[in-house]
């Protein structure tokens, strides 16, 4: 294990970057955003060279770890403010920076003509100071700090625009949907600490072995709800659509290249629970089945070309977090996606941006249509992240997403079958709601009715998306060639130890299979939006309804936890005035009524007060016989 | 002269000052509250620096005695517990007189009445945690009704007569339960040898269970009142509601911790086997505290009342952390009580700033304000955030000291706390949306934002708040010493971790 005294940097400048632009406020309107980009961009190169240092050792070495303060300390419970970086954290640092730059530089074209450019910037960089927090932390607490100071970030930008109060709904939304996983969390810690007196990952990493199976189950499960909240995971996937009333790039960054993606580093730096408990590696298949079809089925029906989006994150951190449910190769296999994934769903966001802004901010699908021929580069690139996603060989969905369909085929035990064709079934639809969205915005006839003619963004908007578009051509073939991201990560989850499974199906076979869906999915969609009216048709399917009420995930939370919550609010503001303070204006009446009546006694006579004073004696006398005896 | 005599004096000298002011100079009133303020904020700060944080016990004790018949004496001392308490009480009376300049203006006395009484009460928050003697605290305890009586009835807003005076009488019942414990365990130390009403030497007694039980009753319902805790709590909005934002500062970030502070130096350290006894009781009553009063804040629509049910969701969590009877809990709850006096006063100054501008109380009325004035605006939305313990925030290290504490010793009871952060994020953001987002309201655009004034008073509690949650250790060694000392002398050891290596 190595020291580094540069840990730190990674996230103080950031941090100070952010503070600085929100305290001088509008002194730095003018310069912020370059000093955004400019501190992002240094976050990057200290990554780089970080990952070059890291990959110039061997063994343990390959970790380092920098102490930065001493946090709390109370009794046997001492938490250090330490970092530590191994191979799984620097791929995530370089993906937090490295995208994060680029949508920085995006951003100064794509809010230049808002006059709170500056705040935004600052936001930014609070947000990439928290997430590397995040990543870089060394125990469950200092994760806190920055899953919550990403929250926080994910907040402020998502009601960005907030004197719209749909925006500030929907950021509130999220924020709390974020802290019911937040109780997860917490919990989790707890048990950590009451389990192993200790909540750092190599503390918890060397307990857990002599933990019971209930306890380690309880764990995971906790994870993985916080997991679920931050991940936009069922049942706490709601607030993501709604989250897409931030600004694009924010969306890109924060909500599908990076922060939603935190649900699956948590549980993969918590490998050594779900490792040893498979009750809780079953509920993480679970709730990654589930929402990578939830997603794919909301995905369908969108027509709002963020929301669609959305919805495609969603399901596609369901084949992640399905991933880190199948043992120790798909952990790997989980961040493979997630970095590939960061590719092409920032790029493809990055170019709805790019859409929109050539668009007067018009997100309505239905509004679009024949746009290659206005924007070829953002067709392009769109197009390179879309045929990424759907798998296609050689762009990079295909080496991470095939890697995961058919880990799950030959995950062995009896449900096996059940993933694998779950997942199957998900890259159909994925490229059956995709390809909707492709041809809706960029093929087909025009639809928009506006005067102006949609126009290319500039340079510092399709700059970053030709390198994120390089990414999803390239990334996928260069992580996997010669097992090159499961050997990096080897030493951390074990993942080139392979459970010598019966297969149930050859890799060749399940590579064809998904082909086939693929094209399945692809034909369907051609055939059906190949013209499509700028009116959502009204006489359509039970399904298509339901996927536009987003499965009805709101109706449910309104009914189940909304409204019952209010009742219970209205039902309580009742009792504490009139039961709780209602019996002590109670006594207060019998205490003045009793008053009343004494008073009558105070009449004057010495006669009746002599009475009472005798009656008094006799009073002091028993009660001092009743307590000496 | 013993330098914990001087603190206590000094607020009591800037009275004597005032006395000599004419009504009229209300100017002159203010710069000489402010200056007798700061001055005892200083000496309070030198008390700091000179305080071992290792030695343990108490320090800079002084003994002289009063009524030599009943062995009572003015006796005081300073540990931990009373460090740290002490210190915010000095640390937040000037910010109070800064941030509230003119919050005294249309009372039914004189500006110059206002500030006697709030030095009043700042002598004796400060005597009270600094009191070793049973009987002295038990007077301190009653006479800091009087200033608090006139500030709330003579100086707020509405009904401030009726809060005041509901205040006073659930006070003086729960005080008068405490005289009759303070009597109790005096008669207890006659009985074995010497009657002594000095802290450490009744914490030596041996007291038969029964009369703990009884005794622990009378101290426990009087600070169960004080801070509040379901169902003693009704008295709180009340006053929230009246008073002007310093008061409730006073009121809600210090006075109110005299409760908690009363149940560690006086119920645990006294009545250990009682502690043990009804700690599982009074766990269920926090749990219901943290829950209701937080489910409550949701549903209020004054903006004041909002705040102080916040405050008895809160104060659920530090009487929880006292009784889980872990080092965690007790050095966790001991942090809150000062994490939640800067977290109240950022809310209420930045609250009360709201309200002056707007003439309304009502959360409804305002709406927009972060496009009108985005200071003012972004000091209460810190504030918020410390309220829900945002972890970076000093209060997120409070709370989850206390949760963690909770949960080793009754993990029941702390997952159940934990969905006290669920809604802690409902009510404060609830109130958010309502008051700062959205289009600006009718009767808020023309307010103005915070003055040079007002940022100097909060801009040091928001740097608090934020300093102490990444680096609570130097409040954390001061308290820590007091923890193991009692939890030693109760003979009470943290749970050990169920996983052996």
């Amino acid at each position: 294990m190595r020291t580094s005294n540069h840990l730190v940097y990674l996230i103080a400048l950031p941090l100070f970057s952010s503070a600085i632009l929100l305290l001088l406020g509008r002194i730095a309107d003018k310069w912020g955003h370059l000093v955004a980009t400019l501190v992002s961009g240094s976050a990057f190169a200290i990554g780089v060279s970080e990952f070059f240092k890291m990959h110039s050792q061997t063994g343990a070495d390959r970790t380092a770890t920098q102490k930065v303060f001493d946090w709390i300390s109370v009794g046997s419970f001492k938490v250090t403010g330490s970092l530590m970086v191994d191979q799984l954290s620097i791929c995530f640092v370089l993906l937090i920076t490295g995208v994060g730059t680029l949508i920085h530089i995006y951003s100064i074209a794509y809010m230049s003509h808002d006059k709170d450019r500056r705040r935004f910037f600052a936001f930014l960089n609070l947000f990439i100071a928290a997430m590397l927090l995040l990543v870089l932390g060394d125990s469950y607490l200092n994760l806190y700090i920055g899953w919550e100071g990403v929250g926080l970030a994910s907040y402020l930008l998502i009601g960005f625009w907030n004197q719209n109060p749909v925006y500030a709904v929907a950021a509130k939304k999220a924020f709390i949907a974020n802290r019911v996983g937040d109780v997860g969390l917490s919990v989790a810690i707890m048990l950590s600490f009451a389990q192993f007196g200790t909540v750092s990952f190599t503390g918890v990493a060397e307990g857990a072995p002599h933990a019971s199976s209930a306890a380690l189950t309880a764990i995971g499960a906790m994870l993985l709800l916080a997991a679920a909240g931050k991940s936009a995971q069922f049942p706490l996937q709601s607030w993501l659509g709604d989250a897409m009333a931030g600004p694009t790039p924010v969306s890109a960054l924060i909500h599908a290249a990076t922060m939603v993606t935190a649900g699956v580093y948590l549980i993969a730096r918590s490998h050594f629970i779900f490792d040893a408990s498979p009750t809780a590696r079953m509920l993480v298949i679970s709730v990654g089945v589930i929402t990578l079809l939830f997603g794919a089925i909301v995905g369908t029906a969108k027509d709002d070309i963020k929301k669609a989006l959305a919805a495609s994150t969603m399901s596609q951190i369901g084949y992640m977090i399905l991933a880190t449910g199948l043992g120790p190769v798909g952990y790997a296999f989980a961040i493979m996606h997630l970095l590939t994934h960061g590719f092409f769903k920032a790029g493809m966001f990055l170019g709805a941006g790019s859409v929109m802004h050539g668009m007067n901010d018009e997100v309505n699908m239905r509004k679009y249509g024949g746009l290659s021929k206005f924007m070829p580069i953002t067709a392009v690139t769109f197009g390179l992240g879309y045929l990424a996603i759907l798998g296609v060989p050689p762009f990079a969905g295909f080496y991470s997403k095939d890697k995961i369909i058919e880990t799950a085929f030959n995950s062995g035990g009896s449900k096996a079958g059940l993933i694998g064709c779950a997942a199957l079934l998900g890259a159909g639809i994925t490229a059956f709601y995709m390809t909707r969205v492709f041809v809706m915005t960029f093929q087909g006839s025009r639809r928009w009715e506006t005067e102006s003619e949609p126009h290319e963004s500039p340079f510092l908007m399709w700059g970053p998306m030709v390198v994120l578009a390089i990414g999803s051509v390239a990334s996928g073939y260069l992580l996997s060639s010669g097992s090159a991201l499961v050997n990096w990560l080897q030493p951390v989850v074990n993942a080139s130890h392979v459970t010598h499974e019966k297969e149930l199906l050859s890799p060749n076979t399940i590579s064809g299979l998904a082909l086939a869906a693929v094209i399945a999915g692809t034909s369907l969609a051609i055939v059906k939006y190949r013209r499509v009216s700028a009116k959502a048709p009204t006489n359509v399917s039970l399904l298509t309804l339901v996927a536009r009420a987003d499965l009805g995930q709101d109706n449910f939370n309104d009914r189940v936890l909304v409204k019952p919550g209010f009742a219970i609010t209205r039902a309580l503001l009742v009792v504490d005035h009139s039961v709780v303070d209602g019996a002590v204006r109670l006594v207060g009446w019998v205490v003045q009524e009793i008053s009343d009546v004494l008073k009558k006694l105070q009449n004057g006579y010495v006669r009746s007060y002599a009475l009472m004073m005798i009656v008094g004696v006799f009073i002091c006398a028993f009660i001092l016989w009743a307590v000496t005896s | 002269m013993n330098i914990v005599t001087l603190i206590i004096l000094s607020p009591l000298l800037g009275t004597l000052v005032l006395a000599a002011v004419p009504q009229s100079n209300s100017r002159l009133v203010k710069i000489i509250t402010l200056a007798t303020s700061l001055l005892t904020a200083a000496i309070s700060i030198a008390m700091a620096l000179k305080y071992q944080p290792a030695k343990g016990g108490f320090q800079f004790v002084e003994s002289h005695s009063w009524f030599k018949s009943f062995s009572i004496n003015y006796a005081i001392g300073i540990d931990g517990l009373a460090l740290v308490l002490i210190l915010l009480t000095t640390l937040l009376v000037p910010i109070v007189v800064v941030g509230g300049w003119n919050e005294s203006e249309n009372g039914r006395w004189s500006v110059k009445t206002f500030y006697m009484l709030i030095l009043v009460l700042e002598t004796s928050l400060i005597a009270a945690f600094a009191a070793t003697d049973v009987f002295l605290f038990y007077v301190i305890f009653e006479a800091m009704l009087i200033p608090v009586y006139f500030l709330i009835g003579g100086f707020g807003r509405g009904e401030r007569a009726a809060a005041a005076l509901k205040f006073l009488i659930y006070s003086l019942f729960g005080g008068l339960l405490m005289l009759a414990a303070v009597i109790g365990i005096y008669v207890v130390s006659i009985g074995q040898g010497a009657g002594t009403f000095d802290v450490t030497a009744l914490s030596h007694l041996k007291i038969s269970h029964q009369t703990q039980n009884w005794l622990f009753l009378g101290f426990f319902i009087a600070f169960a009142i004080k801070a509040p805790l379901f169902p003693f709590h009704t008295w709180l909005p009340g006053a929230a509601k009246s008073a002007t934002p310093g008061t409730s500062i006073l009121v809600l970030g210090v006075l109110d911790k005299v409760g908690t502070y009363g149940m560690i130096r006086f119920c645990l350290l006294l009545f250990p086997d009682a502690t043990r006894t009804f700690a599982p009781y009074i766990i269920a009553l926090s749990l219901i505290s943290i829950i209701y009063g937080a489910i409550l804040a949701i549903g209020q629509k004054d903006l004041n009342s909002l705040i102080a049910f916040t405050s008895i969701s809160h104060f659920g969590f530090i009487v929880l952390g006292i009784f889980s009877l872990t080092s965690q809990g007790i050095s966790g709850a001991t942090l809150y009580m000062v994490n939640h006096g800067v977290s109240t006063a950022a809310l209420f100054l930045a609250g009360g700033w709201m309200i002056a501008r707007r003439k309304s109380t009502q959360v409804d009325d305002f709406g927009g304000v972060q496009r009108i004035t985005p200071v003012m605006a972004w000091c209460f939305f810190i504030a918020g955030l410390s309220a829900l313990a945002l972890p970076g925030l000093s209060t997120f290290v409070s709370e989850f000291l206390v949760l963690i504490g909770t949960f080793t010793r009754y993990p029941v009871a702390g997952t159940i706390a934990t969905l006290g952060i669920i809604l802690a994020a409902l009510y404060i953001l609830y109130l958010v949306q309502r008051a700062l987002h959205g289009p600006v309201k009718e009767g808020n655009e023309d307010m103005h934002d915070l003055t040079l004034r007002e940022k100097i008073a909060i801009a040091p509690v928001i740097a608090a708040l934020i300093f102490f949650g990444f680096y609570p250790k130097p409040m954390l060694n001061d308290i820590n010493p007091m923890t193991s000392t009692l939890m030693s002398h109760i003979s009470i050891a943290d749970p050990t971790p169920l996983a052996g290596k």
